[in-house]
């Protein structure tokens, strides 16, 4: 496996290039206040919407704060948001919707059409009463995201399940005596994974966004929180000042798009057809 | 022990198998892919199973290795009534009877080596911590003709005759008695069927294997089986070794069966029998005997009353109503 991802990074540059990317900013939200050349929140009314220069690198906003501190430090709520969110949530629907898909029957009835009653709800509108009656703070507002966002996976999940089980490969677990729990951890899960964790790679710059809809919408974060999201919502009413939603936009493209890099990487490390070509 | 050392030789006895699936909604009925099959496998012999696609050859196959439970009937392995274990036994009786799966491809996972789909055997019933495991699998390998290099492969690696071959080490592991091959053969290349058919022949007789081998292939039965049973619609028509069954057929749906194998010598070729229709629904089999829809010496007896499997001759066993003279029509047999 080592010797696998040695390989997938030496062959395959968009992987790397997207590993960099995703750990760049990581690490910057992790070092903020070692990087950072300004505090975040501190207003300054004398350098508003100031063009990026020197002194601060991606300009500033419109009370005068330094926009790459502010993307920096955002990176700590929407990377958090983003990821946690998608990787808890993926855990949930993975192993729901290959329950669901695997036991099929009621079981299978039941429990989609359980899911199927949050997928209902606008998804914004449920994270939002979510919030609103949990109250709002990070934590909750991170549940509320994976509230909504699992039953999607589960979905996916199941489908993939349905055509997986009735592989012969299955049966012969079957034939060996191999436990149900067995069949579904060792030959079901590890077949149908795969898009599921594309979907998930894709996922996390929406549900990026889907946190800053929610600080928009005063739920998340609060003002003067940096958080990418807000920042770009803010920006817009500043639209011919490229950089107040420019910067912060392009964090969350670059995490985007790196996170999708490293999915198409990780998809041909999992299959070992693809594994062969690199 | 007074038992017959005919009852000794007995290595399965099915007894009045019934496989019926139930319809969506209640007003389906159910479908009845095994309906009634009773017979016994001796030890060490190849019992060969034809019949058309949907008579259900497949379904009593899978019901043999409990892949698929009967809805009634006993299935006796060594004495030991299968089909009702749950559990361990059920797990313990899995190192008894193997199965050996129609398409290579899609039998093995594509995300195991070779060397991980052949230690699953071992693992699930906690053998993988002796020691000479590794040893036991290079002998598997070699033993159905692989290298021991194919064992860090993937399956997509081998080619499908290859395939095939880890799918019979598999079955293979866990030492049984008696493997089913469920058209073990039909999804290969004639030269790899070739191969594969004599490596099967050299492991029953090296391992003392038992074989329940279906098949949709005539001469591919012909070729392997020392008994050959006839299904149609869900029912054994016609039991006989293969060497009565070449001499003689008396059931009429044998007849237009096997009078299908093309032959190469024109002299010996007997009139091609053509069967009218198609296969009855098996949710909605005729009445009486299934096949008189299409057979052509039905009588009226053959609509009304089922006929049973009886032997005409020593060890051949027909269910036909040309042949049975006892049983006739009662009063009461008739319906509607």
């Amino acid at each position: 496996m080592v010797r696998a991802v040695k390989k997938l990074f030496k062959s395959n540059y968009l992987f790397t290039l997207g590993v960099i990317v995703c750990v760049f900013w990581i690490v910057m939200a992790i070092l903020a206040p070692v990087v950072s050349p300004y505090d975040p929140i501190e207003q300054n009314a004398e350098l508003r919407l100031e063009a990026p220069s020197l002194a601060h690198l991606f300009g500033t906003d419109n009370f005068g704060r330094d926009i790459f501190s502010r993307v920096i430090y955002g990176g700590r709520y929407s990377l958090l948001a983003g990821l946690l969110t998608v990787f808890i949530a993926g855990i949930i629907g993975t192993f729901y919707g290959a329950i669901a898909g695997y036991v099929g029957g009621k079981v299978d009835n039941i429990m989609m059409r359980l899911s199927e009653m949050i997928l209902s709800f606008p998804s914004l509108i449920l994270a939002m009463i979510i919030n609103a009656v949990m109250g709002s703070n990070l934590f909750n507002t991170m549940f509320a995201l994976v509230i909504v966002a699992w039953p999607t996976y589960a979905r996916l999940m199941r489908s993939v399940v349905l055509s997986v089980k009735e592989n012969e490969y299955v049966e012969a677990a079957e034939v060996l005596g191999a436990s149900k729990i067995r069949i579904l951890t060792k030959e079901i899960i590890p077949n149908s994974i795969q898009s599921v964790l594309i979907m998930a790679t894709t996922d996390i710059g929406n549900q990026i966004l889907m946190f800053s809809t929610l600080s928009f919408l005063g739920l998340g974060s609060a003002p003067p929180t940096p958080e990418w999201g807000m920042m770009v919502s803010d920006g817009v009413e500043y639209f011919n000042k490229f950089w107040v939603a420019g910067f912060p936009g392009l964090a969350i493209f670059t995490m985007a798009v790196g996170a999708n890099f490293i999915g198409d990487g990780l998809r041909d490390l999992l299959d070992p057809k693809l594994r062969k070509q690199f | 022990m007074s038992k017959t050392n005919e009852a000794d030789n007995v290595l399965l006895k099915a007894d009045h198998i019934k496989v019926h699936f139930k319809g969506k909604s209640k007003k389906d009925g159910s479908v009845k892919a095994v309906d009634d099959v009773s017979f016994t496998i001796m030890r060490g012999e190849t019992f060969g199973v034809v019949g058309e696609s949907g008579c259900g050859k497949s379904t009593l196959g899978r019901t043999l290795v409990r892949l698929q439970d009967p809805t009634e009937g006993h299935i006796y392995i060594d004495e030991c009534d299968i089909a009702s274990l749950k559990g361990s036994e059920l797990k313990e009786m899995r190192k008894k009877a193997q199965i050996i799966f129609q398409d290579p491809s899609a039998c093995l996972n594509p995300r195991r080596t070779i060397k991980q789909i052949l230690m699953e055997p071992y693992e699930i019933h906690g053998l993988d911590k002796e020691k000479d495991v590794e040893a036991e699998i290079e002998r598997l390998v070699q033993l159905v003709g692989l290298d021991t290099y194919h064992l860090s492969r993937y399956p997509h690696e081998l080619s499908g005759g290859q395939k095939q071959r880890v799918g019979i080490a598999r079955a293979l592991a866990l030492k049984p008695e008696l493997i089913v091959c469920d058209e073990a053969v039909s999804a290969l290349d004639v030269s790899v069927q070739a191969q594969v058919l004599n490596l099967l022949e050299e492991l029953k007789k090296k391992l003392n294997l038992t074989y329940f081998f279906i098949s949709h292939n005539l001469n591919v039965v012909y070729q392997v089986s020392d008994r050959v049973g006839v299904m149609y619609l869900g029912k054994m028509v016609e039991i006989a070794t293969y060497n009565k069954l070449y001499e003689k057929r008396y059931h009429p749906y044998t007849e237009a069966l096997l009078s299908a194998i093309p032959q190469v010598d024109d002299s010996a070729s007997t009139e091609r029998i053509h069967l009218k229709g198609e296969v009855p629904s098996p949710s909605n089999p005729p009445s009486g005997c299934h096949f008189h829809t299409r057979c052509p010496k039905a009588c009226e007896k053959c609509r009304i009353l089922e006929p049973k499997l009886i032997e005409v001759d020593e060890g051949h066993f027909v269910a036909c109503h040309l042949y049975d003279t006892e049983t006739d029509i009662k009063e009461g047999d008739i319906t509607e």
